[in-house]
């Protein structure tokens, strides 16, 4: 129980380190905010109106308050889920831009991570389970190899030949325009016509770390003592395989796989962006590349919270799933 | 087992006559000196990291004497734009007439600069923060750790993206500077349980005992053990900087000027290098880039099985 306490408040802490840092961060930029916007409204003229800046002032609601009045606001409006405007897509909010790229986001992780999370495991089980056979060294180097590639680039090379090329699926963006989005069937076959290529993309890379991962684990516990006192009661290789080598194996990719699903919530920004899939990985490239401060700084702020959550949950289903955690500490 | 061996060339026995210090000192110096040779000789003999080395060194000397390796300025742009690979333009020209195969060349400076450079960065403060953290335990231990995980669980491209968006300046040094700052999380917890087990081992309380200073007992009882683990941590450092320079650029953060394989890869999308046939203009840099991420990883496999014998299984 101790162990489960101290984690959640380890827990607390790190969420409050990192939201201060979140705060802390955009305000170590030299300069001010609103002289900023006014300046990327007019890139041509050389002087900045000072009305202007203060009706941007006014617009986005910029505190002109001490930091620590400051701090206290930011805090307030973080529990009441206020995160402002978006200063690329004014008038809209920000939780609302959100609201329209996290399901985007979320559908196509949740399947990419389940997928390869399993194709992964699997492989590497198998791998293990024959080490040093022929299909060992396929898997571990092919993976080891694929990984050597950048994503950014096979995503490149699939967009042109299976999209551009062929014709085989649309060349980006998330459903087609005459479809209405919405519970029918027109709108999610377009969506999933277009989700194929970004999902290939990232299925590509998907398996490797599980692969890897669950054969390294693996191979070290076939070697264990008990192991070996398993095979010298004279059970069957498959059962030693299953019951004494992956069960166990399996553990740390549990755990990692629970990490990697607060990762989803950021989305991959190189894909997305390739494809224009209309997912948070994209909305944040773009907050960076307008300068969306307010924006960037939410989806960053729910990247992390999402990742620090899933750390937690590892961290419970590893104590639950491995006792000596719980006594080590 | 063997291949240990090689590492400890004996030298000192041809080392002068000197009084009895200078003699321990001449020792210790004339070991160290020849460390570095020894680890290549051991890398050296492992089939997959040999490939590696040989790799590596290609791209070390392409990237050293880029100026004689390159027909053309990377920077000029006096070409025809859009040629085709081939005569007078290996791998053709770009939009604005700039000759491929030159910024290639060029863009492999860059890379190994980031990976070096980022790599030590990352590597130096995973070391100081991983052995101080292990070494002393208590709650120096409790606070650092604290900040390896919080290190940990940010997600470095999205950082590294919001940093180098508020950074002041775009150059390549700001993000090397932010990669490296960025990048040491994993490293220091790696090198934080290595210690872990280090530090109850018998010979350092026997140094301890024999009066050895604590950076004296770190840096020269502990470290020697540790350095497999910090060649595979610098290794993977490496890669990471140069990847996330390349992705970073890709995007199209950073400075878009710099030669990199990775503005070159902007650049290419940018201007629909596929789309109008440009294939080498896409193609080779990431080509490039697969061959010195690979090359690293090829060199990794000797460092693993160095440190691990249990990898040691040809």
């Amino acid at each position: 129980m101790i162990y489960f306490v101290r984690r959640f408040a380890v827990f607390l802490l790190t969420l409050w380190a990192a939201i201060t840092l979140n705060f802390i961060i955009p305000r170590l930029q030299p300069g001010d905010p609103a002289e900023r916007i006014v300046r990327r409204l007019n890139p041509n003229s050389r002087t900045v109106d000072p009305n202007q800046v203060e009706a941007v002032r006014k617009m986005l609601g910029l505190p002109d308050t001490n930091i620590f009045e400051q701090y206290l606001q930011y805090l307030q409006t973080l529990v009441r889920g206020e995160f402002g405007v978006s200063y690329s897509y004014f008038p809209f909010t920000v939780t609302h831009m959100i609201g329209q790229t996290l399901p985007w986001t979320l559908v196509l992780g949740a399947v990419t991570l389940f997928i390869g999370f399993v194709v992964g495991t699997l492989l590497g089980a198998w791998a293990a389970w024959r080490r040093n056979g022929p299909f060992d060294s396929v898997t571990t180097l092919g993976a080891t190899f694929l990984g050597t590639l950048p994503s950014f680039w096979i995503a490149l090379l699939l967009l042109y030949v299976c999209a551009f090329k062929w014709g085989w699926f649309p060349v980006g963006g998330g459903y087609s325009g005459d479809a209405q989005p919405g519970w029918n069937w027109a709108f999610i076959s377009s969506a999933f016509e277009h989700s194929v290529l970004p999902a290939v993309s990232i299925l590509l890379f998907a398996p490797i770390g599980w692969i890897l991962g669950m054969r390294n684990n693996m191979v070290t516990i076939l070697g264990d003592d008990y192991t070996r006192l398993a095979k010298a009661k004279g059970l069957s290789e498959r059962r030693i395989a299953l019951w004494y080598g992956a069960r166990v194996a399996v553990l740390p990719n549990v755990a990692g796989l629970a990490l990697a699903v607060g990762g989803i919530l950021g989305g991959s920004v190189v894909i997305e962006q390739i494809f224009s899939y209309p997912g948070m990985g994209r909305l944040l490239f773009e907050a960076l590349r307008d300068g969306d401060y307010p924006l960037m700084q939410t989806v960053f702020l729910f990247i992390i919270i999402g990742v620090l959550l899933a750390d937690l949950v590892a961290d419970f289903l590893y104590g639950v799933l491995d006792p000596r955690v719980r006594r080590g500490g | 087992m063997s291949m240990l061996q090689q590492g400890e060339t004996p030298t000192v026995s041809d080392a002068l006559p000197l009084d009895e210090e200078g003699a321990v000192e001449q020792q210790t110096r004339a070991n160290r000196r020849f460390r570095v040779p020894g680890w290549l000789g051991i890398l050296w003999e492992n089939r997959k990291s040999r490939v590696g080395l040989v790799m590596l060194a290609i791209f070390l000397i392409v990237a050293v004497f880029a100026p004689l390796f390159s027909p053309h300025d990377p920077r000029s742009n006096d070409f025809a734009p859009n040629l085709d690979p081939g005569s007078g333009h290996l791998l053709g020209t770009t939009t604005k007439g700039e000759d491929i195969f030159s910024q290639l060349v060029y863009g492999a400076r860059t890379s190994l600069i980031v990976g070096v450079v980022g790599g030590l960065l990352a590597t130096a403060i995973a070391l100081v923060i991983g052995l101080t953290a292990g070494y002393l335990g208590g709650t120096v231990n409790e606070v650092l750790t604290f900040f390896i995980n919080l290190a940990l669980v940010v997600p470095i491209l999205p950082l590294i993206a919001l940093l180098s968006a508020y950074a002041p300046g775009q150059g390549l040094w700001v993000v090397i500077l932010i990669i490296g700052l960025t990048g040491w999380a994993s490293g220091a917890r790696l090198k934080k349980a290595q210690i872990l087990t280090l530090r109850s081992r018998d010979y350092i309380t026997a140094a301890v005992f024999a009066g050895e200073g604590l950076w004296q007992v770190i840096f020269r009882e502990i470290m020697p053990n540790m350095i497999s683990l910090v060649v595979v941590g610098f290794m993977g450092s490496a890669m990471g900087a140069i990847g996330a320079e390349a992705g970073l650029a890709f995007l199209g953060f950073g400075n878009p000027e710099t030669i990199s394989w990775g503005t070159m890869s902007y650049w290419a999308n940018n201007q629909g290098a596929l789309v109008t046939g440009q294939w080498a203009w896409l193609l080779a840099p990431g080509l490039a880039l697969s061959f010195l991420i690979m090359a690293l990883t090829l060199v990794n496999f000797g460092v693993d099985a160095l440190g691990n014998p249990q990898l040691r299984e040809e």
